[in-house]
């Protein structure tokens, strides 16, 4: 594999026994010696350390100075009520297309004077090419190319970060601050990918490796790979861009109204403009045809991406897709999301076609694994 | 008792006049947790090469291959319930199947330890 990139911490992930995989781009700790079910577990009993330098960091910072005009045009491409953010508060958001897709998923955090946003690493050099043609004559699009970003997820999280930068504590679910670590300023949002209280904290890439280092000698952290930050998403309900949402699904089919504030939806404050306005706004009212819902297998069976859904146990058309599907850990059994048809709704049971036969799932509630943020 | 080897990181032990069938300490390493095992059922005939059973980690599902012509005379029901075990005791707890065959001479043409050994390296 040429030209893989690599984070601050490759070295680090080697000396840890990192097995490591491409993943967008990046040659990525896929698992360490630990492995992904073990791994899985120690980050909700105790935390785990996750490098996610991979993903995109941007600042919008507004060339009136103004705050509010960096919110406004970020809203122009973007669902979500930015003006409202307040300051040292984060929010979900998702980057939306003229038919009402979704071009990829994003936090963006209103930091004062200006908005720092956090993109996948796959669509990252889109995005900022995104932002750049639509903002750039109110608002500067700075990428932060020295800094790496590392997420602390678990109930020990809190713990191990405070015992380094003390304050932390005090953070609440989506807030985000700014914080010195030995003469560096870290930047800290308590949020995450695992369902867990947690935080992420972006460090310059010169200080990341003794900052990591820090942390995992605190006790409970691990590093975590890949595989296990998979799993832990999957049994938290959340969307993985590229698997359960992509340019072809809406806002609305992917269960991400909670994402839109009232300001932006039909009779609210700023009703739309934003791309495929149209077609989210009008789902909101008429409902979509298909819903991203979640699926619990009857059996021990997992059921993978791409596994096709029957609404009976023979014949009949094909009713839906499995996006994401695997075992957790947590959960201890397998757990899938599925785009079905609208008028199915939980509890209802559906027919997975797995090596030719077809097996039962029901509908169920997502996160299958209860969340334990810190509000 | 001899063991041989097949490609797909099988492992074949005779024992009497059945054939033990599982995965090598590779194999199970290499798939990482087993999280589910689904096994053929007894009595069922199968030719070399045939979808036999399915091991699924949480990386993804693999099948296991019949390794010779034969007959499923039993099957390891404890992987059913628990699949650790495949990472646990590979080469023993964890065996998946025992086929009757009619010629045992075919595993002569499968890997010994040693040949195996050079080709996981």
């Amino acid at each position: 594999m040429a030209d893989l990139k690599t984070t601050v911490f490759h070295d680090l992930h080697r000396e840890l026994g990192a097995k490591m995989v491409p993943f967008a781009g990046y040659d990525m700790p896929v698992q360490y010696p630990m492995g992904v079910l073990k791994e899985h577990l120690h980050t909700r009993s105790d935390a785990g350390l996750f490098d996610v330098s991979h993903m995109g960091q941007v600042i919008l910072r507004p060339r009136s100075g103004r705050i509010e005009d960096a919110a406004l045009a970020l809203e122009t491409l973007v669902p979500v009520d930015v003006l409202g953010l307040p300051q040292g508060r984060q929010r979900y958001a998702m980057f939306t297309n003229d038919a009402g897709g979704i071009e990829d998923d994003l936090m963006v955090a209103n930091r004062g004077d200006h908005l720092f946003v956090v993109v996948n690493a796959s669509r990252k050099e889109a995005d900022i090419a995104h932002m750049q043609a639509h903002l750039s004559d109110r608002v500067e699009v700075v990428p932060v190319t020295d800094r790496a970003l590392l997420a602390l997820q678990g109930p020990k999280a809190e713990a191990a970060l405070q015992a380094l930068v003390p304050g932390v504590q005090a953070m609440k679910f989506m807030d985000v601050a700014i914080m010195p670590w030995k003469g560096v300023d870290l930047w800290i949002s308590r949020s995450g990918y695992t369902g867990e209280d947690g935080f992420e904290i972006s460090v310059p890439n010169g200080q990341a490796v003794a900052f990591a280092r820090a942390l995992l000698a605190q006790p409970g952290v691990a590093p975590i790979g890949l595989g296990a930050r998979d799993s832990l998403r999957l049994e938290a309900g959340m969307c993985l861009y590229g698997h359960d949402i992509d340019e072809a699904t809406s806002p609305v089919e992917a269960n991400l109204t909670w994402a839109i504030q009232k300001a932006r939806r039909t009779g609210g404050a700023r009703a739309g403009g934003f791309p495929g306005a149209g077609r989210i706004l009008g789902e909101f009212t008429d409902g979509a045809p298909r819903r991203r819902v979640g699926l619990r297998p009857e059996g021990r069976a997992p059921m993978r991406e791409g596994t096709v859904i029957f609404a009976g146990a023979e014949g009949g058309e094909p009713i839906g897709t499995i996006t994401s599907g695997g075992f957790g850990p947590s959960i201890e059994g397998p757990m899938a999301m599925a785009y079905l048809p609208s008028n199915l709704t939980e509890g209802a049971l559906v027919w997975a076609e797995v090596r030719s036969k077809r097996l039962p799932a029901v509908i169920a509630p997502m996160p299958f694994q209860p969340t334990s943020y810190k509000r | 008792m001899v063991m041989k080897y097949t490609e797909e990181h099988e492992w074949l032990r005779v024992d009497g006049d059945v054939v033990v069938v599982g995965i090598t300490e590779h194999a199970a390493e290499q798939l990482g947790d087993v999280v589910f095992v689904e096994l053929p059922e007894v009595e069922t005939q199968v030719a070399k090469g045939d979808d036999c059973a399915v091991i699924e980690s949480v990386k993804a599902a693999s099948d296991i291959l019949a390794p010779i012509d034969g007959e499923i005379v039993a099957i390891n029901e404890k992987l059913v319930d628990d699949p650790a075990l495949v990472n646990k005791d590979p080469l023993g707890a964890a065996w998946f199947f025992k086929m009757k065959v009619d010629d045992l001479s075919v595993l002569d043409s499968y890997m010994d330890e040693d040949a195996y050994k050079d080709l996981i390296g």
